[in-house]
């Protein structure tokens, strides 16, 4: 049957990284606000290395939260617009398989680089060499609740006009949990304690998020892009 | 002359939104090589109306049967057999026409009917060129092509000469004629007038909002 | 069984008759009640050993929080019954329950604020409850935004319905989590003296008040769902009836 687009999880991971990789200028724009907007941190706050090492990890995590946010109309508002949204509405399929293919490319292309890029903010914070492992660990699974969470804002405000703010709104609140056990886990491990204690809740939440988001998100789609 | 089998029964269909009647008692019969232009004026609820038959609005009230079976019992089948082009085409600007085709049809990129597809539709020598370099009705062409390579029973398409030349348009039409000579149907929502004989309309009352309490 | 109670009730008319027969006995019910705990409470409650008269926000505190949370859950339920049984009115109890919610937990961290000026020194502090508090006011800000977001009620209703039934699986998750990254950081300074051992006679007007603020919690909600549904029906037959047999009423009293 060639008639309608009959793609899963996988033709979509790959349809949505063929399109990011044409754009590849998007994928940098929230890893140089990573960067970037941690620096103004020691500017504003202190150069000290004492002061620095101390706020690391929470600096380094809510610059990756907010990045995040950043790039989350990514997610759904190219395909709105131009109406591939609503070809994927009406294709042969459970929705949650394209949904899941998007939240995996953005990943892929926002958290992924996040993570790598994050030890080079934690030499400019002065972060104990200790915090590394944990901090980029935690940073892998963390954006991944990130980028399930920023999707169900995304599909809520994606028939806005200027959704950015109430995405915001929404999305931040929903945060809190992983900002809370991500910093946790770098924190830990400089403090010499067992770091993979908030690690194994951030697994956990995201085994819920997984779990849950993708549904909410189609059942989300389903009433927004119709509007 | 066969009898033409039913693929389409829609009984009373309504559809509200914030308690106003978009549509009102919707009742359409489509058959094998049918084709049905659905005619309004703007606002009468066109689009709507497309959208609910694609099922992606789920009805107020009221029924589509398809073959015989409710859409809620049959929804995967029904939806592997239709098509639908909206005002947007779903044409990626960051892809090629190949790729943009071979996307929405899921065919390899290079198969041979995508490039006979594209070349039907005057798109020969622009294959392999980025979308957002061609113009807004090459575009439209690019969205159209799938109507060539669809093996689909029913197309529903909405505005579908929007953008396009008069040759354009003659290459739809001849599309859509080949279509419901195979036993197809096609629903189209246009404005402009159809040369094809055995064409129906159906016309949307333009609902007064005034009349409803 | 029959459910024809169940779409009777969700019917706007039906609900909009019945609680005018309530709206009278609920607000005296609602005033005794309020003003005998704060009477009770503010005056002739003892004073607390270590906090002195300081303590007796609590009268206003403690209720406010326990609805602030107790409503998100009825919003979040009213939208979760409005999606799957598509009524309206559910719609437009979960619709009036958010801004009563959002002004609830803005009472209770105000009063909190003020409470801990003499108690801890400062009138923030990040506790566990009060982050929480606040996590909730967000919660609370970002359904009210999205319900006006959107230009069809009907969808605005729909999308902040699964957003507040979201922020409901989401709410324990945060409370466990900012109670646990309380506990990491928790500075040694503040000790927080637990409310069990409270004396009855400090207890007891406190649950007056508790009991008032339901009732409150219930008459402000009916009235605002009431407005909400002579708007939204303002072109049926029975709220015209209604406006123009109240317009006669009010010109018999004038004349």
């Amino acid at each position: 049957m060639n008639g309608l687009i009959k793609h899963g999880f996988f033709a979509h991971l790959r349809h949505d990284l063929r399109l990011i990789n044409r754009r590849r200028g998007e994928v940098a724009s929230p890893l140089i606000f990573f960067v970037i907007a941690a620096t103004l941190i020691p500017l504003g706050v202190s150069p000290e290395a004492r002061v620095l090492s101390m706020i690391a990890p929470g600096i380094i995590w809510v610059m990756a939260l907010l990045a995040t946010l950043l790039s989350a109309d990514r997610l759904f508002d190219a395909d709105y617009n131009d109406g591939s949204l609503e070809q994927i509405l009406i294709s042969p399929q459970l929705l949650v398989m394209p949904v899941l293919g998007k939240i995996a490319a953005h990943w892929l292309t926002t958290g992924l680089p996040l993570t790598l890029v994050s030890p080079l903010l934690g030499l400019l914070f002065s972060l104990p060499s200790e915090g590394y492992g944990a901090m980029m660990a935690g940073l892998a699974i963390g954006t991944c609740c990130l980028s399930l969470l920023v999707a169900l804002g995304a599909a809520l405000t994606v028939s806005l006009k200027n959704g950015g703010l109430l995405l915001t709104l929404i999305v931040m609140p929903l945060y809190m949990p992983v900002l809370i056990f991500g910093t946790a886990t770098a924190q830990y491990s400089i403090d010499g304690l067992a770091w993979d204690v908030p690690l194994a809740v951030l697994a956990a939440m995201l085994t819920m998020a997984i779990a849950l988001c993708p549904i909410a998100i189609a059942g989300i789609l389903r009433l927004t892009t119709m509007n | 002359m066969t009898v033409k089998k039913p693929l389409l029964s829609v009984k009373n269909l309504c559809f509200r939104r914030d308690d106003t009647d978009i549509l009102r008692a919707i009742c359409l019969d489509i058959d094998e090589g049918d084709i049905l232009q659905i005619e309004g004026v703007n606002g009468s609820g066109k689009t709507t109306l497309l959208r609910l038959l694609t099922s992606a609005l789920l009805p107020s009230q009221g029924s589509i049967q398809f073959c015989g079976k409710f859409l809620a019992d049959c929804r995967f089948d029904y939806l592997s057999s239709i098509l639908f082009l909206g005002h947007q085409s779903a044409v990626k600007m960051g892809l090629t026409a190949e790729e943009n085709l071979a996307w929405m049809t899921g065919l390899m990129k290079h198969s041979e009917s995508i490039s006979f597809a594209l070349e039907a539709f005057g798109l020969k020598g622009y294959s392999d060129i980025s979308c957002h370099r061609l113009s807004a009705g090459q575009q439209r062409r690019v969205a159209l092509a799938r109507l060539m390579l669809s093996n689909v029973k029913i197309w529903y398409l909405d505005e579908p000469f929007a953008a396009l030349d008069a040759q354009g348009c003659a290459l739809v039409e001849k599309c859509m004629q080949r279509h419901i000579d195979g036993g197809g149907a096609v629903v189209l929502s246009t404005h402009q007038s159809v040369a094809l004989e055995s064409l129906r309309r159906y016309s949307l009352p333009a609902l007064n909002q005034h009349e409803l309490y | 069984m029959n459910w024809n109670w169940f779409y009777r009730m969700g019917s706007p008319k039906w609900f909009f008759y019945t609680t005018s027969r309530w709206l009278p006995w609920l607000g005296v019910l609602t005033s005794c009640l309020l003003v005998t705990g704060l009477v009770w409470g503010m005056a002739f409650a003892p004073e607390d050993a270590k906090q002195g008269n300081s303590f007796r926000i609590i009268y206003l505190h403690v209720p406010a929080s326990l609805l602030a949370l107790a409503g998100y859950f009825l919003m979040a339920t009213a939208g979760a019954i409005g999606l799957i049984w598509r009524m309206k009115l559910s719609f437009m109890v979960m619709k009036c329950a958010a801004p009563l919610g959002a002004v609830l937990t803005f009472l209770a961290l105000f009063t909190g604020a003020i409470w801990g000026k003499p108690t801890w020194g400062s009138y923030w502090v990040w506790d566990a409850r009060v982050t929480s508090m606040l996590i909730l006011l967000f919660l609370y800000l970002g359904v009210l935004a999205l319900q006006y977001a959107f230009q069809s009620p009907e969808v605005g209703n729909k999308a902040s319905a699964i957003l507040a039934l979201v922020g409901t699986v989401n709410i324990p998750i945060i409370y466990k989590s900012v109670d646990w990254w309380f506990t990491l950081h928790q500075p040694s300074t503040i000790k927080f003296t637990e409310a069990p051992s409270m004396h009855p006679d400090m207890f007891q007007p406190l649950l007056v008040m508790i009991l008032g603020f339901y009732c409150f919690y219930a008459l402000a909600l009916f009235m605002s769902v009431r407005v909400e549904i002579l708007h939204r029906e303002r072109k049926t037959a029975w709220v015209r009836d209604l406006v123009s047999q109240e317009a006669k009423e009010r010109e018999g009293v004038n004349s």
